[in-house]
């Protein structure tokens, strides 16, 4: 079954992957997440659970987050069991 | 040269449809399209098309099916009327603008209540603004040749549009005439595998219809309105080279009967211009000046040809089987725009809408109705708009 | 050394910086969808919360492909798709029908249930947020009983919660489950048998809108377990002519063991006037539920 896919010239409704569809959404936040890594188990509740995907942890290093996307909803600093993560008043 | 066989206008399609090689069919039963859908679910039982049938549950999702599987790379084909046609109505908008090729046969039937089976315009001419490329036809092997257009028409990259192909139900859907199927090998040269834009299957990553802001939203319709008016010359095209390897007279967006020379032209589409041009030939024979007009694709519409056929005579009566309640009947709405693209002055142009509901109209009724048109313009005294029913003219 | 609980290549499929309000359950999920299949999914999304999220053109907040379809519609386009991948010999890219309550439930029942009849190999997951959230949280058949909702403003909704796992059981689908973004571990698991079962199969996904629910953003997660470990949302999972009890929701079997369901429903402000009738009225809810799983476990 063959299917030849050739483009046109026309504009079509389609997107492509891209960081940051809704611009920066660390400007949303309130309140933002700090780390403790040393408390930091590194059981990777925190990076599974994180909505905007912007929380990694290694290993070596703990903790790391990209506070550009951030949107500081507060859900790493609820699942994390030794609480290592607290949620401050953004300046 | 190729299979010469007896073929109601369903099966016509049926035929198309297979001959096309279709992947994916995905259609529910709606009388008087019902036995579309039969033989090809016949034909793919048999082994004679390689494809799968999605038995779907409404005719929404009969859109819808036909739609994922076109996106993900299948040549599908559907078939519909009235009621289902107008149930999966938002898909095909949907369908058009996301520039998904695909083809669907509408076998006519009138809208309810009350219910009706019969055949006129209306659930076709409901479809006009989608963006689908729409053709109508006169008989049987029409029926089967436009449809089998329809996919090289849909899938090449100038156009990219879904393409819809009337017939009326009934009058060619259940009625058997000659129609010659061309050999499969010349159809596979001539159509070529498939053919789209985009395709979904995992090779690349997109998302087709992401929210667009309104500056974005309206280019992507100009484009369709583009592509309309790209697939003015392709249909052409595909019509020549069809008839050079097929031996069919090549007939073009509309087809001139007799109307070189006529001092008044009649326009209609659809089976109907049968009993109209036999009505002309008998009208011809007792002096009357008169020709036809017939439309065999009405989207994009062939306004500038008729302008240029009919704009030196005396009077043109635009016959349609659908009407815009609270306006008129939509050829003759397409046909005055065209008019006055090109000219402040025109001939007088007249609308009569009949046979709605299924009404029958014979080529006397035709004969009655020219002839009084004829008399009307000599007079100087044309009613623009008439509804004609039971014999008789209602403004 | 630990070994990441879930594979890294849930790492770059959901970009960060998506249009979903914070906290939202959806982008969870689908971090979830791409531990298990990377990027090599379809997402059939009719019209839905999950619509708006992945953003604006030209740009899309997913690395795998989406396809946006008229909202009754997802079941259907999804048959399409997979049929058609299908007969192409295609077999390494998952297609996954991903609608809310609305378009499952409401909707897009009659697609649904027709998708499932026809028994078409693809994932349907319906996640659940208990309301039309998209269009401003009015309510629909899967809001539970009592709910505040738009369209239910004083006095709640009155109806109980439609049940659309069971729906799907009683049309013999080789595979039914429901899941909690509460317990992301088991959904994935669940994800994986999913995909190792040819034929339709069916998800039904609880997942807390913060807007919609009336809770702070940080309590997605420990809410959507507050409703298993109080035995309001049953984890299980339908196969082999019965149903098997999922780990997380074993202990709740014991009513004893059950948190009481005031804990849940203190937490949200969409419960605010509950009565003692209504509360009541969950707890029966809760026991009929339970006995129905024991009697077809």
């Amino acid at each position: 079954m063959k299917v030849i896919v050739e483009p046109s010239k026309y504009r079509l409704p389609i997107a492509r992957p891209l960081v940051g569809v809704a611009g920066k959404t660390g400007t949303w936040r309130l309140e933002r997440p700090v780390v403790d890594n040393s408390r930091c188990t590194r059981c990777y509740l925190c990076e599974i659970h994180c909505p905007v995907n912007v929380i990694r942890v290694e290993p070596d290093t703990g903790v790391s987050i990209d506070y550009d996307y951030c949107k500081g909803c507060g859900l790493c600093a609820d699942v994390c069991p030794v609480l290592a993560i607290r949620m401050v008043p953004e300046e | 040269m190729g299979l010469k066989l007896v073929l109601t206008g369903n099966y016509a399609l049926a035929y198309a449809a297979k001959v096309a090689r279709v992947n994916v069919v995905a259609a529910y039963p709606i009388t008087p399209q019902t036995s579309v859908v039969e033989k090809l679910a016949e034909f793919i039982e048999e082994g004679e098309l390689d494809a799968v049938m999605i038995r779907v549950e409404s005719e929404h999702s009969a859109l819808a099916a036909c739609f994922g599987a076109a996106l993900a790379g299948a040549r599908v084909f559907t078939a519909t009327s009235s009621q289902g046609l107008l149930y999966m109505h938002e898909v095909v908008h949907w369908a058009s603008r996301a520039r998904a090729p695909m083809v669907m046969g509408i076998v006519t039937r009138t809208i309810g209540p009350p219910w009706n089976i019969w055949p006129d315009h209306t659930d076709y001419m409901d479809q006009r603004d989608t963006g689908w490329v729409m053709s109508f036809a006169m008989d049987n092997q029409e029926a089967f040749d436009l449809t089998l257009q329809a996919f090289k028409v849909s899938e090449d990259p100038r156009v990219y549009l879904p393409v819809m192909v009337g017939i009326e139900g009934f009058i060619l859907g259940h009625t058997s005439m000659p129609v010659e199927v061309p050999e499969q090998k010349l159809v596979d040269e001539w159509l070529g595998p498939r053919r789209q834009p985009y395709v979904v299957d995992g090779s690349e990553h997109l998302a087709i219809g992401n929210l667009a802001s309104p500056e974005d939203t309206e280019e992507f319709f100009m484009d369709i309105q583009n592509a309309m008016e790209q697939a003015r010359k392709v249909v052409v095209e595909v019509e020549e080279e069809y008839s050079k390897i097929t031996g069919r007279p090549f007939k073009g967006p509309v087809e001139c009967f007799k109307c070189e020379d006529a001092k008044y032209v009649a326009i209609s589409m659809g089976a109907w211009s049968g009993d109209l041009m036999e009505s002309i030939l008998q009208l011809r024979d007792e002096g009357y000046s008169v020709g036809l007009l017939r439309i065999r694709y009405y989207r994009p519409f062939p306004g500038d040809y008729i302008f240029e056929k009919a704009n030196s005579t005396k009077g043109v009566v635009v016959f349609d089987r659908a009407v815009s309640f609270g306006s008129y009947g939509p050829i003759f709405l397409d046909t005055a725009a065209s008019f006055l693209k090109h000219a402040r002055k025109t001939p007088y142009i007249k609308n009569v809408v009949a046979g709605i509901g299924g009404v029958n109209i014979t080529s006397d009724d035709f004969s009655r109705i020219l002839k009084r048109f004829v008399h009307e313009v000599e007079s100087d005294d044309v009613n623009v708009f008439e509804w004609y029913h039971k014999g008789k003219v209602v403004k | 050394m630990s070994r990441p609980p879930l594979p890294y290549k849930a790492r770059d499929v959901v970009l960060p910086g998506d249009a979903a309000c914070p906290g939202c359950p959806i982008p969870i999920a689908w971090k979830v969808l791409s531990a298990v299949f990377g990027d090599k999914m379809i997402l059939v999304i009719p019209a839905s919360c999950s619509s708006v999220v992945v953003g604006m053109y030209p740009g899309n907040s997913l690395r795998a492909s989406v396809i946006h379809v008229p909202f009754a519609s997802a079941a259907a386009v999804a048959s399409g798709v997979s049929e058609a991948l299908k007969k192409r010999g295609i077999t390494d890219v998952q297609v996954i029908a991903w609608a809310g309550d609305g378009g499952t439930a409401d909707i897009g029942m009659a697609s649904l249930s027709g998708a499932a009849e026809r028994n078409h190999d693809f994932i349907y997951i319906m996640y659940d947020n208990e309301a039309y959230m998209n269009t401003g949280i009015q309510r629909s058949s899967s809001t539970p009983r009592g709910a505040w909702t738009t369209t239910t403003p004083v006095i709640g909704k009155s109806e109980e919660k439609k049940d659309v796992a069971k729906i799907m059981i009683a049309h013999g689908v080789p595979y039914v489950a429901t899941a909690s973004i509460g317990y992301v571990h088991d959904f994935y698991n669940k994800l994986v048998r999913a995909s190792k079962i040819r034929g339709f199969k069916f998800i039904s996904l609880h997942a807390p809108c913060p807007i919609g629910w009336r809770f702070d953003p940080r309590y997605t997660v420990k809410i959507a377990r507050l409703a298993v470990e109080s035995g309001l949302w049953i984890l299980y999972e339908y196969y082999d002519g019965k149903i098997h009890l999922s780990g997380p929701s074993r202990p709740y079997m014991d009513p004893s063991k059950r948190k009481p369901v005031e804990e849940y429903l203190k937490l949200q402000g969409r419960f605010r006037r509950i009565d003692d009738e209504l509360l009541k009225s969950i707890q029966e809810y809760v026991e009929k539920n339970w006995e129905w799983v024991k009697r077809h476990m």
